[in-house]
């Protein structure tokens, strides 16, 4: 706009005075009209429709028995909020070793992961050898074969091992989705490190593998957290392998057990079942709103480079 | 090896940099060591047994015989066209969510990419759906489409949208197919967005402003720079989401489960009602294996409409 008044007075002295906001990302300065319809009402919406479903789960699981088949008023409120369902929740169903289940079952193959797509994210990346190419290939290729395909010969694998409604069972299985994104992704940012930082080294002395310990992966630090992110909440999500290979009560974990063991029947508990929904959501929620911006760069590095 | 019987005097560190490149090949089948233990026991060996499985009668607990194709003929002929809807359904639910999750999409990284208060705090909330437990946010779901306490009708009667007692929208087969491709959408939209976004931070604000002084249009210029620069990403995540919507089951299996009458039956959780409630693993491996053609042709089709334009 600046630039505007000046060419159109053909002044180069303006009277006004030339204020020009700095511009952070890519917003063309228009009227507020126009960025409300343009911006704010999209957003608006946007925002109802993602939010709504949360909405209501939360204040479902804090409405009596009575009031929550009461359409008669508005159901968009409560009237007498009560945590009845939370203290059912935590003291009469097994909710809490569920949630102890997903906790340990997602840390343990979220770190086995990252350990085996860290030591093959960098080989790909970096390191020059035969068959690299197609192996990466390979690795990417496993997306072709979902969980869905896999379940049922999974099975016998299990059997096989031991491990029916043993946590090991879910941690070692988790990882055959994990390592091919957590690998990619990581992939992505061992190539955007400079070559010559890690060849610097080398000719200083180091090993390769001291070059990769000390330098590629410190380095590499911001996409290895990205990664465990993107596979923790993956695994805390998991729901089908869970299903098929857990049947004992005190070994399932949330997704499993709230829709399994709060559904008796016919009969629907929501509030109880809001109740362990939104706890199960907590978690990842809580530790998402820290880091948005690491999944955002995560993204980046796997998407824009991989 | 050839560094230690050479002759002549070769610079040092030289020395060092050819016998370190030597030994990149090992250490570099070493570190894909674990990768390759743990996906060829838990993928591959499964993959291939899963093959085996179909052309057996397996049930539950024991590997059964040979039995030829007898499970795909069953599969193809003796389920009252379950199988054919089931196909159908997948690539419906498949083609129909990933138009509007593509769209919306855009839309949510174009306007996420602006600047307005409250950026951080929108952006987060946005991306939500992709992050919290797809089982925990279908079941709120469910209970929104409630066949007599949903709100989503409560909310259209009393803005006169519809008629008192609303839709019932997982009892009928056309509602709940609907239903359960709007949620998935819910749940999809988010990723696409993120990803989208992370494109589009990576684009350089020259070429904007260039094309600002070029005057043109924000159409024009989302046509000519934005899109064209988002292809790679663009490719990545129609492929992953393709392939995931495609053999999509949680969702799915806690929304509907295939009912009313099968007419929301996806491969994936038809493969599943077979093979575990239903014992017959065989049958179940034959009708999840049904996926993985389909899924290369889907895969090869996406690769092919997002080809390098030459």
């Amino acid at each position: 706009m600046a630039v505007q008044s000046t060419t159109r007075s053909g002044l180069p002295e303006v009277k006004r005075p030339k204020v020009r906001k700095p511009r952070i990302g890519r917003v063309i300065g228009d009227s507020l009209a126009g960025r409300v319809i343009r911006i704010y009402v999209p957003l608006l919406l946007f925002l109802v429709v993602t939010l709504f479903p949360f909405y209501w789960m939360a204040i479902t699981s804090f409405k009596s028995a009575s009031e929550l088949f009461d359409f008669s008023v508005s159901p968009l409120w409560v009237r007498e909020p009560t945590l009845a369902w939370y203290q059912h929740l935590l003291t009469q169903t097994n909710f809490p070793h569920w949630a102890f289940n997903t906790a340990v079952v997602a840390i343990i193959s979220t770190l086995i992961s990252l350990f085996c797509s860290v030591l093959a994210g960098y080989s790909l990346a970096r390191l020059r050898y035969r068959g690299a190419d197609s192996i990466g290939w390979g690795i990417f290729v496993t997306y072709l074969v979902p969980p869905t395909l896999l379940f049922l010969p999974l099975t016998f694998v299990i059997r096989e091992l031991h491990l029916f409604n043993n946590l090991w069972a879910l941690i070692l299985t988790y990882p055959t989705f994990l390592i091919p994104f957590c690998t990619w992704m990581l992939m992505g940012f061992f190539k955007g490190i400079p070559h010559e930082l890690e060849e610097a080294a080398l000719v200083d002395g180091a090993t390769r593998i001291q070059a990769m310990l000390r330098i590629a992966i410190p380095l590499a630090v911001p996409g290895i957290l990205a990664a465990a992110l993107f596979a923790f909440t993956l695994s805390w999500n998991e729901f089908l392998y869970a299903l098929i290979f857990m049947n004992d009560s005190l070994v399932k974990t949330i997704p499993v057990g709230v829709t399994q063991e709060l559904i008796h029947g016919d009969e629907f508990f929501w509030g109880e079942l809001m109740a362990a929904a939104l706890l199960g959501s907590v978690p990842v929620a809580v530790l998402y709103s820290f880091f948005v911006d690491h999944f955002v760069a995560g993204m980046t590095a796997g998407a824009v480079k991989g | 090896m050839g560094t230690a019987t050479r002759a002549e005097p070769v610079p040092v560190w030289h020395q060092r940099r050819v016998r370190i490149y030597d030994r990149e090949a090992p250490l570099g089948y070493l570190l894909l060591v674990p990768t390759l233990v743990v996906l060829g026991i838990f993928l591959l060996y499964p993959f291939f047994f899963g093959m085996w499985l179909s052309i057996t009668d397996s049930e539950l607990g024991n590997v059964g015989k040979f039995i030829g194709l007898g499970n795909y003929r069953f599969e193809l002929r003796n389920t009252d066209g379950v199988f054919y809807g089931a196909v159908i359904n997948t690539f419906l639910y498949t083609g129909v969510t990933t138009v509007f999750k593509l769209g919306l999409g855009l839309v949510m990284a174009l306007l996420l990419n602006q600047v307005f208060p409250f950026r951080r705090f929108v952006r987060a909330a946005l991306l939500l759906p992709y992050i919290i437990p797809t089982v925990l946010s279908y079941e709120a779901w469910r209970w929104m489409f409630d066949p007599t306490f949903s709100v989503i009708n409560w909310l259209l009667v009393n803005t006169h949208l519809v008629h008192y007692p609303g839709p019932n929208w997982l009892g009928v087969p056309a509602n709940a197919m609907a239903a359960l491709m709007v949620v998935n959408v819910w749940r999809g939209t988010p990723f696409y967005a993120i990803s989208f976004l992370a494109g589009m931070q990576v684009i350089p604000v020259d070429l904007y402003e260039a094309a600002r002084v070029d005057g043109a249009r924000r159409w024009q210029q989302f046509t000519n720079i934005t899109l064209p620069l988002l292809r790679p990403v663009l490719l990545v995540v129609l492929l992953l989401s393709t392939i995931l919507t495609f053999a999509d089951f949680q969702g799915p299996f806690v929304l509907t489960n295939g009912a009313p009458y099968n007419s929301t039956q996806l491969l994936s959780i038809w493969a599943y009602q077979w093979g575990i409630p239903g014992g017959a693993i065989g049958l179940g491996a034959a009708i999840s294996l049904v996926l993985f053609p389909l899924l290369t042709i889907v895969v090869a089709a996406v690769l092919f409409m997002l080809r390098r334009p030459e």
